[in-house]
């Protein structure tokens, strides 16, 4: 199953970022990565959690704006030049990537990455064909 | 056709007989100023006028004009017109601009105010089969007593909920089936996103609103319009003359009569107080014709405006003004530049952001700062820093087209701009000058 990114729109000030992760806390949501992109004056916060829809639905409870997208999770070798490896392939194939981060911790050897991409169905089969492991929900422990 | 005024042989009367009707009360109101407002009897003095001058409208350019500072000057009894028991009921002004002023009202001027608003209502489409909301504040301000007084003089049901308690507006508006709203447009917009949040669009039933007490753009009529399903009337008045029904707007939604046969409307260029042909932007200046508590010759209101006299589709003969651009005294004057607040909000809702938004206007390193924080919006937002920094980029564009000098855009969290229950406060000058 897909893996979905929430988005959030936060305003730069004290306390923001805190008032987001408290909510999903509350509400027993687990964070399996984390990423922010910053100007001057606000933030998008990017999350995978447990449960996207649930984290959706209670931050919009609470007036922020937030979005869902989906994403590709990546699994690679958790050694050096694993994620090189990855990154060339796609060089390779002439993908854009938007942006990418890590999820938290790793597991059998393997660390995995999240990238955000226009066509996701395109870049996995891609992928999966030059034998690197894309990953699914239940993998990364998401509802 | 019946019912479309309140007032036909004088809302539709031969100008002629309007200028003269203007004429003779000028001169009997003049005279009576002059006897009971020692006050203005002295401005009159200075300027070499007397009574004996005043012989119609022509003549009106020899009367000295009042100003704000004349009315704090004198405050709080110095410009009352008749003896302190004639006095019925006072208004006051939000204090917005300085001290307070003080209005005082006899019961004719009770009477003279609620035929104007009574004539607003019905030029709203009104009669006695509605059901009329008014939701502008009661009190000191005269908005609520003034739509309140005309509703019930053209015999509408009338509901004097006053400003505010938003959850109680919805429930009335629901329960009774409110056909007209009366309140500041900016509560209008609040309302309107209100009743789309509670899933209540449906059981509306508002036909009209008559909407006033500060500046609101053609945008945000159309805005007004759409999330509450009316018709929305421009209304213009001030505590100074009488409060709401000045001047009102009617079907053709182009420009608001001015009653005429109360007040007496010019146009002078602000700076040398020169009076200009009418068709020509510029400073509104009243004349009250028949006010006793209250009586105010030459009135500078700050209103940059302009007047029409063209024949209006609706068949009132009364001149109309246009939306005021402004004011004289509130305009921003910004690296040198003229920045008018509806500027910007016309720019912001052409660029699909919230009418919500406020102007900090500030000085550092001696030279000005113009930010406009402006509320985030689902549609406007993305995962993609680039792209939200893109429509940034493309508001700043057209600010600066409309303006024609920089301004910083902030982007603000959804509803972390002050909701305004009454005026909205929409600049914030942190200039020391």
């Amino acid at each position: 199953m897909e893996i979905y990114q929430v988005s959030v729109f936060l305003e730069n000030q004290a306390g923001k970022l805190s008032e987001v992760t408290n909510l999903l806390a509350e509400n027993g949501i687990d964070l399996r990565a984390i990423n922010i992109a910053e100007s001057s004056d606000y933030g998008v916060l990017r999350v995978i959690t447990s449960d996207s829809n649930r984290a959706v639905e209670i931050l919009r409870e609470h007036g922020f704006i937030v979005n869902c997208t989906a994403v590709l999770g990546v699994s690679v070798p958790d050694r050096p030049g694993g994620l090189a490896h990855l990154l060339r392939q796609l060089a390779e194939e002439k993908f854009d990537v938007e942006y990418m981060y890590s999820v938290f911790g790793q597991a059998n050897g393997l660390a995995y990455m999240i990238l955000r991409v226009d066509n996701i169905d395109t870049v996995r089969a891609a992928l999966e064909k030059d034998g690197i492991h894309t990953a699914d929900c239940v993998e990364l422990g998401i509802k | 056709m019946s019912g479309k005024y309140f007032q036909p042989e004088i809302e539709c009367a031969d100008p002629a007989e309007i200028k003269k009707i203007q004429s003779e009360k000028l001169v009997k109101q003049v005279r009576h100023v002059w006897d009971n407002v020692p006050y203005y009897r002295a401005k009159m003095e200075a300027k070499g006028v007397t009574p004996d001058d005043i012989h119609g409208v022509e003549d009106l350019y020899k009367l000295p004009f009042l100003s704000k500072d004349d009315l704090r000057e004198s405050y709080p009894y110095g410009l009352m017109g008749c003896s302190r028991e004639e006095v019925v009921r006072i208004h006051s002004t939000s204090g917005t601009t300085g001290k307070r002023v003080i209005a005082y009202y006899t019961q004719e001027d009770l009477d003279i105010w609620s035929d104007c608003t009574a004539r607003a209502i019905v030029a709203a489409g009104g009669d006695k089969t509605d059901v009329v909301q008014v939701s502008y504040g009661y009190g000191l301000f005269t908005g609520g007593f003034g739509l309140n007084d005309g509703s019930n003089k053209v015999g509408c049901m009338t509901l004097p909920m006053s400003s505010g308690n938003t959850e109680r507006q919805l429930q009335f508006m629901v329960d009774l089936g409110s056909t007209i709203l009366c309140c500041t447009p900016s509560y209008a917009a609040y309302l309107g996103e209100s009743i789309k949040e509670a899933g209540l669009s449906d059981k509306i039933h508002l036909k009209a609103g008559i909407f006033g007490a500060e500046a609101w753009s053609e945008e945000m009529r159309r805005d007004i319009e759409k999330s509450l399903g009316l018709k929305a009337y421009d209304i213009y008045g001030l505590t100074e003359l009488t409060g709401p029904g000045v001047a009102y707007e009617c079907e053709a939604q182009h420009g608001m009569h001015i009653n005429e046969d109360h007040f007496i409307a010019e146009i002078i260029d602000p700076d040398t107080e020169e009076v200009l042909p009418e068709g020509t932007v510029g400073e509104l200046v009243f004349t009250s014709l028949d006010k006793k508590g209250f009586p105010m010759l030459r009135y500078r209101t700050h209103d940059i405006c302009v007047l029409n006299r063209e024949k209006c589709s609706c068949g009132r003969t009364f001149i109309k003004m246009a939306k005021p651009m402004g004011r004289s005294d509130d305009m921003l004057i910004i690296k040198g530049v003229n920045v008018f607040p509806s500027q910007i909000e016309a720019v912001l809702l052409e660029e699909g952001f919230p009418a919500n938004y406020q102007i900090i206007v500030d000085r550092v390193n001696n030279s000005d700062t113009l930010e406009v924080q402006v509320e985030m919006t689902p549609e406007l937002f993305s995962d993609n820093l680039g792209k939200i920094s893109d429509v940034e980029k493309q508001l700043i564009g057209s600010l600066k087209a409309m303006l024609g000098i920089y301004a910083k855009v902030r982007l603000v969290a959804p509803k972390s701009i002050t909701r305004s229950e009454g005026k909205a406060v929409r600049v914030i000058d942190k200039r020391k000058i």
